[in-house]
């Protein structure tokens, strides 16, 4: 199944990887680099699905998904939010602002590729 | 009727008694006889006459003679007596009647010194008691006041009103911290014996944490002390506890709630501890979260590399992400625990203290417990070190006692060095070195050393401060030493030890007859002079007219609490006057341009002085001429000294209104005082201090008690109409 990601996120270091894993489950990738370029592309591509990193440059991943939720037009854009922060309250903000699912780091590629597909068909 | 006008009427009824009769016998006779018959009785009588009245007269003569004779031995002897008794009842109570006169007079002189030596017996009974109570009270009081200048907590305590009854080095230490203006007043303004707790404390947070207290109280609770967090006025976090001051009631059965009196504060400065925590929890969420995103890049890109088909370039990309991200990694970590090294230590309750000091410790117990001679040879004296004193010390001690036993080591020196954050204390000995194998076992052996055991092992004891020891070789002084990496501490301020050295005695750090003050009338007009708190000030300045652009260029303060000199709680401060001295202003005071150099002027100083002398009785020699200069800064600082104010000059002319000279000098001559350190705004402070605390009870003498009474009559004194 096809379907087009953005992956929004300012370490180049893990864009690679996920970048060469979405492109190999077949889906269409684009990149973001920080928060406001990733509303942007968000507004402009229409992605599917963000894989959206709390801490960016700019607007936080928080920030980009709290617009996005609260855009009627983007409603079915899925945001899976990625961080650093292992603490319970950031989990449980970022699914209060409307993220679909949240992993933190480090996480299995094999579940990151799951969940995504699982957000996508569920849809 | 007096003892003359007595002696007179007896003088006069013996000599009716002795001319009388005779008188009487001879008027009958001649009542009875007529015509020739008292012719006879004239011719025979007439010639014996004059013998009859010579006779007459001698006996009379010797009558009174005997007459005076018991007068005086036994009337005016009693009188004389019943004089000396009364002085020996009041005035001197040493004094003895004279034994002498009659035999009767004596034995009455005799019964009543005895009654007097019974009498001394049991008023020396009672002095000695009283005297001895006393002593224990006094004793008490030292003993408390040098527990609690040795605490390493600062404590103060007050009554009910907020008012400092007592308080210590270390507090004197923390409220200097706190001040606003530290290098001027150096806290003095926040702390001293009769000043308000408020200057430092918000009023109602004392408050709610007494109401706490009292709740506690009623409720018969276990715990009753209080606990709070606060900010001091200059951004330091304070931890204190509250305790109450209950009063001590004899028959109290717990039955009944106890009079809280006043409360004890005891206050721990916990700013580093909580700079501490936060850069704990810096580190950790450095290691944590940090790493959490280095992981998940090597962890993805690892993930990747696992694919069968992956490019060429693609795998190099993946494997260099891998690398630098563990590069990373490492760099942080190292950081991390190369920063955090000391949040990184085990938490064992260490104390900081001066290198020095442990040294001394050692020397003394090596000495005292193993008799083996001790040297020092290179102690950093500037070193601080964070130890658990006791187990150190117990350990070195046993090492040493181990080299004495088994090595027959006659001598040992100490050294010590600083290494960063770290301290080497070394344990050298002349002679040779053993094997690694035996310093081993002696680590790990449970410490005994003359009769003492411990259940640790020196290694136990090292681990405790996260340190390390060693055995090295000195191959050509032919010795060896123990080597201990200690952490090290910053070293304390000295100003504890300063301030001891200065005064002579023990600090007057504390009055418990403070207490009372809440029952007192807070109307400072009726107040008696022996209850107020004073400031005695004095200034020195550039010359004598402030409207002319004279300047103040020192102030020197002390403080009078309940008569009693407080030397330490003393203001001291030089003032730049922004102006030029004048060359013959010099010799009078005493300060020299050169020492005015960098010194705040008067907008900084006066806030503070301001402070110092709140709710405070000021009192000047020649008060009027320091308080102009005062006055005259009022507009700039915006800062009134409302105080009321006494004079001791004037109060000098209401005690001897005849004198010529109310001058300080001639005053402290007058009164019999002696004169230290005059001619410095503080020495003329002190000494009008103790000029005004010995004419209190000369005031009182004369009637005059209260603050208004003074006043008043200081107002009316001659120098007043003349002068104002």
């Amino acid at each position: 199944m096809a379907g087009k990601i953005l992956i929004a996120d300012d370490e180049q270091n893990i864009v690679i990887s996920l970048e060469f894993l979405m492109k190999r489950e077949g889906f269409e990738v684009s990149i973001a680099q920080d928060g406001e370029e990733a509303i942007n592309k968000i507004r402009d591509e229409m992605p599917d699905l963000v894989l959206l990193d709390v801490m960016m440059p700019k607007r936080n991943g928080f920030e980009v998904c709290q617009e996005v939720k609260a855009d009627p037009a983007l409603q079915s854009i899925k945001v899976l939010m990625l961080t650093a922060k292992g603490r319970d309250t950031e989990v449980t903000k970022g699914l209060a602002l409307g993220a679909d699912a949240y992993m933190t780091k480090p996480f299995s590629t094999k579940e990151l590729v799951e969940k995504v597909r699982s957000l996508l068909s569920g849809a | 009727m007096n003892a003359r006008t007595r002696f007179i009427i007896a003088v006069v009824v013996l000599g009716l008694l002795m001319t009388g009769p005779f008188l009487l016998t001879a008027t009958l006779i001649w009542v009875s006889t007529a015509g020739a018959n008292r012719q006879l009785l004239i011719d025979t009588i007439a010639p014996h006459l004059p013998l009859g009245t010579i006779i007459t007269i001698t006996g009379f003569g010797l009558g009174v003679a005997v007459v005076r004779n018991l007068f005086r031995q036994y009337v005016k002897g009693l009188l004389r007596m019943s004089e000396q008794q009364h002085l020996m009842l009041g005035a001197n109570r040493d004094f003895r009647v004279e034994e002498k006169g009659p035999p009767e007079v004596r034995a009455l002189a005799r019964t009543a010194n005895a009654l007097a030596e019974q009498r001394d017996e049991y008023m020396r009974d009672v002095e000695r008691q009283i005297a001895e109570a006393q002593q224990t009270v006094v004793e008490e009081k030292n003993r408390l006041a040098a527990l609690m200048s040795e605490l390493t907590q600062s404590v103060v305590v007050c009554n009910l009103d907020g008012r400092i009854l007592l308080y210590n080095t270390r507090a004197r230490q923390q409220f200097k911290a706190m001040s606003d203006a530290p290098t001027v007043a150096g806290g003095g303004e926040l702390i001293g014996l009769g000043r308000s707790l408020y200057g430092a404390f918000d009023r109602n947070l004392i408050a709610h944490a007494l109401e706490g207290i009292r709740h506690r109280l009623e409720r018969h609770e276990a715990e009753i002390q209080a606990n709070f967090v606060t900010t001091s006025r200059s951004g330091q976090l304070l931890r204190v506890q509250m305790a109450p001051v209950l009063a001590s009631d004899q028959n109290d059965e717990a039955e009944t709630t106890r009079a809280m009196t006043g409360f004890i504060l005891m206050l721990d400065d916990i700013t580093r501890n909580f700079e501490t925590e936060s850069r704990r929890d810096q580190m950790l969420h450095t290691l944590t979260e940090g790493n959490r995103a280095s992981l998940a890049n090597v962890r993805a890109a690892a993930e990747m590399l696992e694919y069968p088909d992956l490019e060429e370039d693609l795998r190099k990309r993946f494997s260099t992400v891998i690398r630098d991200e563990i590069k990373a990694m490492s760099e942080r970590l190292d950081h991390t625990a190369d920063q955090f090294a000391d949040a990184l230590k085990a938490r064992w309750p260490l104390e900081e203290m001066s290198g020095a000091d442990l040294i001394a410790a050692v020397q003394r117990s090596v000495e005292s417990k193993l008799k083996v001679p001790t040297k020092l040879e290179g102690i950093d004296e500037g070193l601080w070190v964070k130890v658990d004193s006791f187990s150190l010390v117990q350990a070195l001690v046993f090492l040493v006692s181990r080299l004495s036993d088994e090595f027959e080591v006659r001598e040992i020196r100490f050294r010590l060095t600083g290494a960063g954050r770290l301290v080497h204390l070394d344990l050298i000995w002349q002679g040779q070195a053993m094997s690694t194998e035996t310093v081993m076992n002696w680590e790990l052996e449970q410490m005994s050393f003359a009769g003492e055991n411990s259940p640790l092992t020196v290694r136990d004891v090292i681990d405790r401060h996260d340190g390390e020891i060693w055995l090295e070789r000195e191959k050509v002084r032919h010795r060896a030493f123990f080597r201990l990496l200690l952490p090290a501490a910053n070293p304390h301020e000295q100003v504890e030890v300063v301030e001891r050295s200065r005064h002579d005695g023990r600090p007057e750090y504390y009055d418990f007859d403070l207490f009372k003050w809440s029952e007192k009338s807070h109307q400072l007009d009726d107040r008696l002079l022996t209850d107020l708190t004073y400031t005695v000030f004095d200034t020195e300045t550039t010359g004598l007219n402030p409207s002319e652009g004279d300047e103040i260029i020192q102030i020197g303060a002390t403080r009078v609490v309940n008569g009693k000199l407080l030397r330490q709680e003393s203001f001291e401060q030089l003032v730049d006057p922004k102006r030029h001295l004048t060359p013959e202003s010099i010799p009078i005071h005493g300060i020299r341009p050169e020492m005015l150099v960098g010194k705040p002027t008067i907008d900084k100083v006066l806030p503070a002085f301001h402070a110092f002398a709140a709710e405070t009785i000021l009192i000047a020699h020649n008060a009027a001429f320091d308080m102009r200069f005062l006055q005259m800064k009022e507009k700039v600082t915006g800062l009134r000294f409302d105080n009321p104010v006494l004079d001791t000059l004037l109060l000098s002319a209401v005690l001897h209104p005849n004198q010529e000279s109310h001058r300080l000098e001639a005053i402290v001559e007058r009164l019999n005082l002696k004169i230290v350190g005059r001619h410095t705004a503080l020495g003329d402070a002190i000494v009008t201090a103790e000029v005004f605390i010995k004419m209190i009870p000369l005031l009182a003498d004369m009637g005059i008690h209260t603050l208004r009474q003074a006043r008043e009559a200081a107002e009316k004194s001659f120098y007043a109409r003349v002068k104002y």
